[in-house]
């Protein structure tokens, strides 16, 4: 091992760095650049032009005029309905994360000890429906949750209710639709974690006499934390920002971020405004987004 | 060995996979209703496929569709493959926290944030530059390549990593050059993560309405764009047949490319044995 380390060590300067600048150009160019310039048109002032914002940077007689607009963060400060907007996202992210934790866990846990012939079609039972279209699947759930949808239709053919509950357009629905979505992403990385447990320590608990609850509790829940870690973040972190589910599942009283800010920018057409709530937006995200780069990292190693 | 939290955990297997499942089997019965109603059922029919196939506005979207998802998942993979040497081969850079950091981030930055800072991007690169002149496919294009390349260098990076390099280092020995081994040796051996790369980028291309609507542009109407645009205004059977055509291609693809790499996986353990 240490043979070819020193050999790649000898062979590689002439390509490490044209094999490094190809993924790494494009990742700066169009993942870091874009983030600078939604921070510089959080700053600049709405206009009525294409496009839609003023230039920050003038220069006329001479003389550099570099104009930095606060307007648009305090106008979001003022507003309650942001402040709200915010808090409802991460709550809702926090529940939807929760319940994939709760469904999700005994799930990944009945694959990693599956048979192992069996885990694999397990876990493409698991996975197969996030490869279908995520569009799609939500729109599955506004054909059952509907007035005269199946559920409502079911019930009360059954004489449960007499009149169709409300389910669509309701933070119930979102939640479903949440759940439904990303569920195999918090699936996966616990799955990946489980399965590499030694059965030595379940063993040797229960020969000291521990029942299953107890070396449950004691070794694979801890043991199990860098995967919980990964697939709550899986979930939370782009549920904070989802647009399709509140859009088509939930009602006017959903109000996430992602809404918003895909209101702002394409119906009232204000770009300053919407940068500076993706801003807010990855100022919140980016403790939960390195939380997972740091596990993930764990985990990988 | 079987216990009782054993048998828990597989009834919440199979009443988690029911929840799966359930949703899109009903899809794909009431794509064959009869009625307009999209909730009662009025007898077999598969006419809503008929009408499908007749709108060409339809039509035309999934033919972008299809054409941005193949350049994506192909430019996706091949950045990939260069990314997942770095992440796993080339340990010691300056910034290289950066690089790992931008790699990983775009798995679950919230896709209304990508959107808008890509379409800012592209708006001050044509202010600055003149480049792109307009926005359509090729900006999609871009953006799509950029979050699918993060989805690819995690399954190829994950293979390189289990890789056995006995072989790649017998052929170094041998005098073989460093990329001659790596097309030689490394490459097929991480093919069948390549070929699910390939095959998950294509299917997150095609997938993406969010995104694609922030960088897209005039006469460059994807399918998930416009299957949105008239989902917002209700269940239709007409998209029931095309969600059912999605689902039908959809599995067929993935069990394909699970049983080839399964093939794959197999013989090379055979041979290895």
């Amino acid at each position: 091992m240490k043979g070819l380390t020193a050999r790649l060590k000898e062979k590689l300067p002439k390509g490490k760095h044209s094999i490094i600048s190809l993924p790494y150009v494009w990742l700066l160019v169009f993942f870091v650049l874009p983030f600078i310039f939604v921070a510089k048109i959080s700053f600049s002032e709405a206009d009525l032009a294409i496009p839609p914002y003023m230039p920050m940077f003038e220069w006329s007689d001479n003389l550099l005029n570099i104009k930095i607009n606060l307007g648009n963060y305090l106008w979001l400060a003022e507003d309650p309905l942001y402040w709200e907007a915010y808090a409802n996202s991460i709550k809702m992210a926090f529940w939807s994360t929760l319940l994939c934790l709760l469904i999700g866990y005994p799930m990944a846990y009945a694959i990693a000890k599956a048979p192992k012939e069996k885990q694999a079609v397990w876990l493409l039972l698991v996975l197969l429906p996030s490869w279908t279209s995520f569009l799609i699947r939500v729109y599955a759930w506004m054909g059952l949750l509907k007035d005269s949808g199946l559920i409502n239709g079911a019930l009360m053919g059954i004489g449960i209710i007499d009149e169709p509950i409300q389910m669509i357009n309701t933070n119930f629905a979102v939640y479903i639709g949440v759940v439904y979505s990303y569920l195999p992403f918090m699936v996966l990385p616990l799955y990946a974690n489980l399965v590499k447990h030694d059965n030595s320590l379940l063993e040797a608990a229960s020969d000291l006499g521990a029942i299953k609850a107890v070396s449950f509790f004691r070794i694979t829940l801890p043991l199990s934390f860098n995967g919980i870690v990964a697939g709550s973040m899986l979930v939370f972190i782009p549920v904070v920002g989802e647009y399709v589910i509140p859009e088509l599942l939930g009602g006017s009283d959903t109000i996430m971020i992602g809404k918003i800010l895909w209101q702002e920018f394409f119906n009232n057409r204000d770009w300053p405004v919407a940068s500076a709530l993706a801003v807010i937006m990855i100022m919140i995200l980016i403790i939960p987004i390195s939380l997972f780069h740091h596990f993930q990292h764990k985990e990988s190693r | 060995m079987q216990g009782q939290k054993f048998s828990f955990a597989n009834l919440m297997f199979w009443v988690g996979i029911a929840f799966l499942y359930l949703p899109m089997l009903v899809l794909i019965v009431y794509s064959f209703n009869e009625s307009k109603m999209v909730t009662v059922w009025a007898g077999f029919s598969a006419k809503w496929y008929g009408e499908l196939f007749h709108d060409a506005q339809l039509m035309s979207a999934v033919g972008r569709s299809l054409e941005v998802a193949f350049y994506s998942a192909t430019s996706a993979v091949v950045l990939a493959i260069f990314a997942s040497v770095v992440m796993v081969r080339i340990k010691q850079f300056k910034t290289r926290t950066l690089f790992t950091s931008s790699i990983t981030a775009p798995l679950v930055m919230p896709d209304v944030i990508i959107g808008l800072s890509m379409l800012l991007l592209f708006v001050a690169l044509q202010q600055a530059i003149g480049w792109p002149e307009h926005r359509g496919l090729m900006t999609v294009w871009i953006a799509h390549t950029t979050f699918c390349m993060a989805y690819s260098t995690v399954v190829i990076s994950s293979r390189l990593v289990e890789m056995d390099r006995s072989i790649e280092e017998a052929a170094l020995d041998l005098g073989a050059s460093q990329i001659k081994a790596f097309v030689q040796i490394t490459l097929p051996v991480i093919s069948p993560a390549i070929i699910s790369a390939w095959l998950l980028s294509f299917t997150l291309s095609l997938d993406d309405v969010v995104i694609a609507s922030f960088v897209t542009g005039p006469g460059a109407t994807t399918l998930p764009i416009e299957v949105f645009s008239s989902v917002r205004l209700g269940v239709t059977p007409k998209i029931n047949a095309l969600a059912t055509l999605i689902i039908g291609v959809v599995s067929l693809v993935a069990f394909v490319s699970w049983y080839v790499s399964k093939r794959m996986n197999d013989k090379l353990k055979a041979t290895a044995a």
